[in-house]
């Protein structure tokens, strides 16, 4: 999908008229960092914007549930079950809250689980990533949580309200998972040395990928600056990706693993890391449907789907039965 | 935007603080406490043998834990985010329930051993669940008329238990009665609106009370609480539009150490990870 920057121009002579001062009031209620709210008027671009935007994280957190929640009925305790079960209904939860953002910008839920997967709208490229050991569910919690959390801190203040309410809760829900998945690998560094080994090669497998998430450098971002405009977006993508490698290294020394980077390095006069440079013929190759897991999140989730359809439609003819019922009493 | 930036730091900072000392266990709700029956009394009363108090503890137990089991199958596989949701919370109390019990039950068999012990390091001769728990999730409306049986069975045997002389047990009976009180209300709405749906929906909803039903009578023969059993489903199915098919005679069988061939794959898969690391700490 691509973005249209021109104000809903299919709106004929006397709407564009009527839309100058409606547009002028977006305009200002973005410059005072004011929130848009559903029933305001914005731009066709700013709605198709978001839509793919929420969308794209509500997918997100539904194909997120499957690397990790493949591990839910093997997780090695009963505690460590009970967590990662946890985690795994609050991404559901969070894939609801968003559906229903995205709901309130005139998007449908069911259309937009369709464009999933029929492959048309993309989520994450991270959970294209399998999970080897249960290493990787510790791994996940504390580099996957910890740059979604970067990427989404920032989102509390989007300018479209509902967006940035649901980024709230999600936010405060994430850094719960962050700080249990850190804490499994803390308890799995003090365990065997086997435990070591498979925390360590979790890390070698997941740095790369993570660095990923924060997408393209900013260079090769076409829809940013818009969304920066518009205050969708606050900050660029290598910026956030600096904040998260400047995060993640004292945590990965306190840890005792080595990031798998021999140029990372501390930079005395930038006040940074210096890191060295993703893959990004990777990130495009597994954007573009070609990781290890893509034809496997979506076969699942399609699957998923298709076979709940019955049930779905059953519930909608319940449904409608009860209200015919209800209607004719109510006659009688 | 730099003192914006800082703004969105605190979520991190404390990150890599306060793991040393086990104080901040619990992060999560439900999930990270060490000790669940921290406070209580333990104390085995007078007049209760130890015994058999681990033993029905031990039974409930591993219903519990072999239905969050299948439970968490259906993880990515529900037929509506709302589903997935509401059967990962299902599965959460039922787990919070058999960890509890667990703890109950090493406390009082002279063991000592953790919940994990019970769970990861017994094998399925051993293991006590109503061979119900067991069977394979089939489809929504098997998994729902399941649901409904087990979770109807196991309120009413723990409303029981809620005046149980052992105040352990029956605390955890009284807080999972309220935890059941809701599973069975999830399963009572899913089987009406199924059996009412469609021609689909209610063709599987009446094939899932026929394939329930030959499993009735070994949880009467568990728990003597036939009549309330037979009277929720006798409503459901009549809210459904559904007739409860007759319950064959089934004696004892998953209580006395004697399981379908369904047990065995699922803890296999259930202790993997711990069996492939005994001297792990996780």
């Amino acid at each position: 999908m691509t973005t249209t920057h021109s104000a809903a121009s299919d709106a004929g002579g006397a709407g564009q008229a009527a839309e100058e001062p409606l547009a002028e009031h977006f305009e200002v209620t973005i410059a005072r960092d004011r929130r848009i709210e559903p029933r305001d008027w914005m731009p066709e671009g700013y709605r198709k914007t978001l839509v793919r935007q929420i969308a794209q994280h509500a997918h997100s957190e539904i194909i997120g549930m499957q690397p990790e929640g493949e591990w839910i009925t093997r997780a090695p305790s009963l505690r460590r079950k009970a967590i990662l079960f946890a985690k795994v209904q609050d991404e559901a939860g969070h894939g609801l809250y968003l559906y229903s953002a995205a709901e309130t910008l005139g998007a449908d839920r069911a259309d937009l689980t369709e464009r999933l997967i029929e492959g048309r709208q993309k989520y994450s490229s991270i959970f294209n990533y399998p999970t080897l050991s249960f290493a990787d569910v510790g791994v996940i919690g504390w580099f996957v949580d910890g740059a979604a959390i970067c990427n989404q801190v920032p989102l509390c203040r989007s300018s479209y309200g509902p967006y940035a309410r649901a980024m709230v809760r999600i936010c405060k829900e994430e850094s719960f998972h962050q700080r249990q998945g850190y804490e499994l690998l803390m308890t799995m560094m003090r365990g065997t040395t086997a435990q070591r080994e498979m925390v360590q090669d979790a890390v070698d497998r997941w740095w790369w990928p993570s660095l990923m998430m924060f997408g393209p450098p900013d260079d090769a971002s076409p829809n940013s600056a818009q969304s920066m405009a518009w205050k969708i977006k606050r900050h660029t993508n290598d910026e956030l990706r600096q904040r998260f490698v400047d995060m993640t290294v004292p945590q990965a020394d306190k840890l005792g693993v080595t990031l798998p980077d021999p140029e990372l390095r501390w930079n005395e006069e930038r006040g940074h890391h210096d890191f060295g440079t993703p893959d990004w013929a990777e990130l495009m190759r597994v954007i573009k449907g070609g990781g290890p897991c893509n034809t496997e999140r979506i076969t699942r989730r399609r699957t998923a789907h298709e076979e709940g359809a019955w049930v779905r439609e059953a519930a909608t003819a319940h449904a409608a039965k009860q209200h015919e019922r209800a209607t004719k009493e109510s006659t009688a | 935007m730099s003192d914006s930036a800082h703004d969105d730091d605190h979520v991190y900072l404390s990150l890599a603080e306060g793991h040393d000392d086990g104080s901040d266990a619990r992060w999560a709700f439900g999930t990270g406490f060490e000790d669940p029956l921290h406070g209580v009394d333990t104390t085995v009363p007078e007049g209760v043998d130890p015994v058999e108090l681990a033993a029905t503890c031990v039974e409930l137990a591993d219903d519990a834990l072999v239905s969050a089991q299948r439970l968490a199958e259906w993880c990515t596989r529900a037929p509506e985010l709302e589903e997935e949701v509401a059967l990962a919370n299902i599965g959460l109390d039922l787990l919070g329930q058999a960890r509890l019990l667990y703890a109950r039950a090493g406390q009082v068999d002279g063991t000592g051993r953790g919940e994990d012990a019970y769970a990861y390091f017994r094998d399925a001769d051993d293991f006590r669940n109503v061979t119900l728990a067991e069977l394979p999730i089939g489809d929504f409306a098997f998994s729902v008329a399941r649901l409904l049986v087990l979770s109807s069975w196991r309120l009413a045997h723990f409303e029981r238990l809620a005046a149980h002389q052992d105040p352990v047990l029956a605390a955890i009976a009284a807080k999972g009665a309220k935890e059941l009180t809701y599973h069975r209300q999830y399963a009572a709405e899913w089987a009406v609106r199924l059996g009412d749906g469609t021609e689909e929906s209610r063709r599987r909803m009446r094939t899932a009370f026929d394939q329930v039903t030959p499993n009735l009578d070994e949880l009467f023969t568990a728990y003597d609480v036939r009549s309330e059993v037979v009277e929720v489903l006798r409503q459901v199915t009549e809210a459904a539009g559904l007739t409860l098919p007759p319950v064959p005679p089934a004696p004892g069988a998953g209580r006395d150490g004697r399981h379908t061939g369904h047990l065995v794959p699922l803890l296999a898969e259930l202790q993997s990870v711990a069996r492939a690391h005994p001297e792990a700490t996780w």
